[in-house]
């Protein structure tokens, strides 16, 4: 077991030096020319040949890579090209506002699917589960930013209920309110797919032999249904969250751009479309390490959690 | 799922029963039959289809039929309400409404199917080429494979986004450069599965090449996977185009797909003009629905096949 962790774990910091690296190249191929970017159309050649050569940019690539690398190991990931802060100073502002956003619709989105999924396992083929299955389906299959559009219309431009945007002026906590639509959209998108996984997990294992052999021994229904049944459907959807997380990302991104939140994907967003370069690079790296993490813990979990997995 | 087995399928016999060349022949009538069986008995599948016909056809026939001029702006028109001459009303430079979504339409499935054709090819090779070789070379190739994984789809495709996608094509290329990665991993959990066959190891001992194995064994007999995977790929890739559409990094005007069509509509959320709002994202949800099922349904019907095996 400790000998699986070790090697997972390894193998994971590998990961991570390939996203490093794969992030690093893509973005070395972007067109438009930082020095620029920063300084204007009109800056004079002399400024633009200092300023590359105080950024590193004349430097070969592979050199500018290791430097990064070296950086980023003491955790300082460099400074914006477009806004007068260091890219910790921009992350460390956002990371609690999309962990609020994302921590709260994910557990939201388990705290609804696990009960919808019984419900719908074990009244399979009803119309309640029709209904179900089929609402899953249509907001599975909508497009993030088109949900978040369909709330603010509702519920901001017609009820009035809701403002569509926070206040930037304001923190997150002071605005509540404004949390509810981004965080109801993301919970819709996750609570479709874990839902479906869900019901699939625990049809599979209403049929398997323990349970007939738990009824012939005379256990009741619902004992059967929540000691037996759920209990081991609920071990792949343990490893679904895990492995969901880039997917969450990247609904993350979505979201608040459609709502303006001051998270981290909003300024991925802006980072992008303003070739910033070093922001980009933050923002990924610090996703990518979420992802290989959360799917090392899921991947440990499961071992644990299921005696059956045999760990090589 | 074996419970919702039908007692007829049961003395059909399987594939390695009929073809003495173990796996190589997967198209024996009787799988394939039996595959179309559970699918068309699938009413969501039946359904799935109905829908994808009916968006090829309003997208690719519908120009002819209801004839719209989708190259000149004309301000004269704009922001019009439905009405007997723009069926689903004007945006906001006078293009007629439903014009565009058909036009928007073609591009939608066009970059949709082909990014995942396409996405699927590069998959199925890199896949299967790292199983066999298996070692070394595998555990690097798979490297490579997590590690984009780890980068969210969307983030990555709005890194690619910014290097390419001003063209149909580009934003194919693109797409598919990230879409690859999902079937490369099945593929090679199957081949892994597979070269270990007798069969396989028959063509072995035979002097059958490793391009033999791979081409004629190992490709058919991950084909079904394959199928529902790009099936999903297909529905993923034109949420994909319309979402880097909506950020901004998507296909430039004139050319136009649902997700542009959408953009576009944004800034009229508060002017309620639903027609630029709501026709491309019920055509979006539905068409992405609709692979959805057929992919559903494919692999339900395989399941049934592989439980044959």
């Amino acid at each position: 077991m400790i000998g699986y962790i070790i090697r997972r774990a390894l193998q994971s910091l590998i990961v991570i030096i390939g996203v490093t690296i794969i992030t690093f190249i893509l973005l070395h191929m972007l067109p438009g020319n930082p020095v620029r970017a920063i300084l204007g159309p009109k800056a004079s050649p002399a400024d633009v040949a200092s300023l590359t050569k105080q950024l590193g940019l004349n430097k070969p690539l592979p050199f500018q890579y290791l430097l990064w690398l070296w950086n980023l190991a003491h955790l300082d990931l460099g400074y914006s090209y477009k806004q007068t802060a260091s890219v910790d100073t921009l992350l460390a502002a956002r990371l609690p506002n999309t962990l609020l956003l994302v921590g709260s619709s994910t557990v939201l989105a388990i705290l609804l699917a696990v009960p919808l999924g019984v419900m719908q396992a074990v009244r399979r083929n009803k119309p309640d589960d029709y209904t179900l299955t089929g609402l899953a389906f249509i907001f599975y299959s909508m497009p993030t930013f088109w949900l978040g559009l369909l709330l603010i219309i509702l519920f901001s431009a017609t009820l009035n209920w809701f403002p569509p945007e926070p206040q930037a002026s304001l923190g997150l906590f002071q605005q509540l309110n404004a949390l509810i639509l981004p965080v109801a959209t993301l919970t819709l998108v996750t609570l479709a797919l874990f839902s479906r996984y869900m019901r699939s997990s625990m049809l599979e294992n209403l049929v398997q032999d323990y349970v007939r052999t738990a009824r012939a021994k005379g256990v009741s229904n619902r004992r059967v249904l929540f000691r037996h049944v759920l209990r081991n459907a609920l071990i792949p959807v343990l490893t679904l969250v895990g492995l969901s997380i880039p997917g969450i990302a990247a609904g993350a991104v979505v979201t608040e751009t459609v709502f303006n939140f001051p998270g981290m994907g909003y300024l991925f967003f802006l980072a992008a479309e303003n070739d910033d370069f070093p922001v980009l690079l933050g923002v990924t790296v610090v996703i990518a390490v979420a992802t290989v993490i959360g799917s090392l813990v899921a991947d440990i979990l499961y071992a644990v959690a299921d005696p059956r997995i045999r760990y090589v | 799922m074996s419970l919702g087995l039908n007692t007829g399928l049961v003395d059909i016999p399987s594939e390695t029963a009929t073809s003495p060349e173990g796996g190589e022949a997967y198209q024996s009538g009787s799988t394939l039959k039996m595959i179309l069986m559970v699918f068309t008995e699938n009413k969501l599948a039946v359904i799935g289809v109905a829908l994808i016909l009916f968006f090829i056809l309003f997208s690719f026939v519908g120009p002819v039929i209801y004839h719209t001029q989708q190259v000149f702006t004309n301000p004269n028109v704009k922001d019009q309400g439905p009405s007997l001459q723009h069926l689903l009303g004007t945006d906001d430079v006078g293009f007629d409404n439903l014009g565009r979504l058909m036009l928007g339409g073609q591009t939608s499935l066009e970059v949709g199917i082909a990014a995942a054709v396409l996405a699927v090819c590069i998959g199925v090779i890199w896949g299967a080429t790292a199983g066999l070789i298996g070692g070394f070379v595998d555990a690097v190739m798979m490297r490579i494979v997590d590690s984009m994984l780890a980068i969210p789809f969307l983030l990555l495709l709005i890194l690619l986004g910014a290097i390419f996608s001003t063209s149909v094509l580009e934003l194919i290329i693109a797409i598919a450069f990230v879409a690859w990665l999902g079937p490369a991993r099945l593929v090679r959990g199957e081949t892994l599965s597979l070269r270990v066959r007798e069969y396989v190891q028959a063509v072995r001992v035979m002097g059958g090449s490793q391009r033999r194995v791979l081409l004629r064994h190992i490709i058919p007999n991950s084909i079904g996977v394959v199928v529902v995977n790009a099936t999903f790929q297909v529905a993923d890739a034109i949420i994909a185009v319309a979402t880097l559409s909506f950020l901004g990094f998507g296909i430039a005007p004139p050319a136009t797909n649902w997700g542009l069509e959408l953009s576009n509509g944004t800034t009229y959320v508060f002017a309620g003009y639903w027609w630029l709002i709501y026709p491309a994202g019920v055509c979006i949800v539905l068409t992405v629905m609709a692979f959805n099922f057929v992919g559903d349904a494919l692999r339900d019907s395989l399941e049934v096949r592989l439980q044959k095996r």
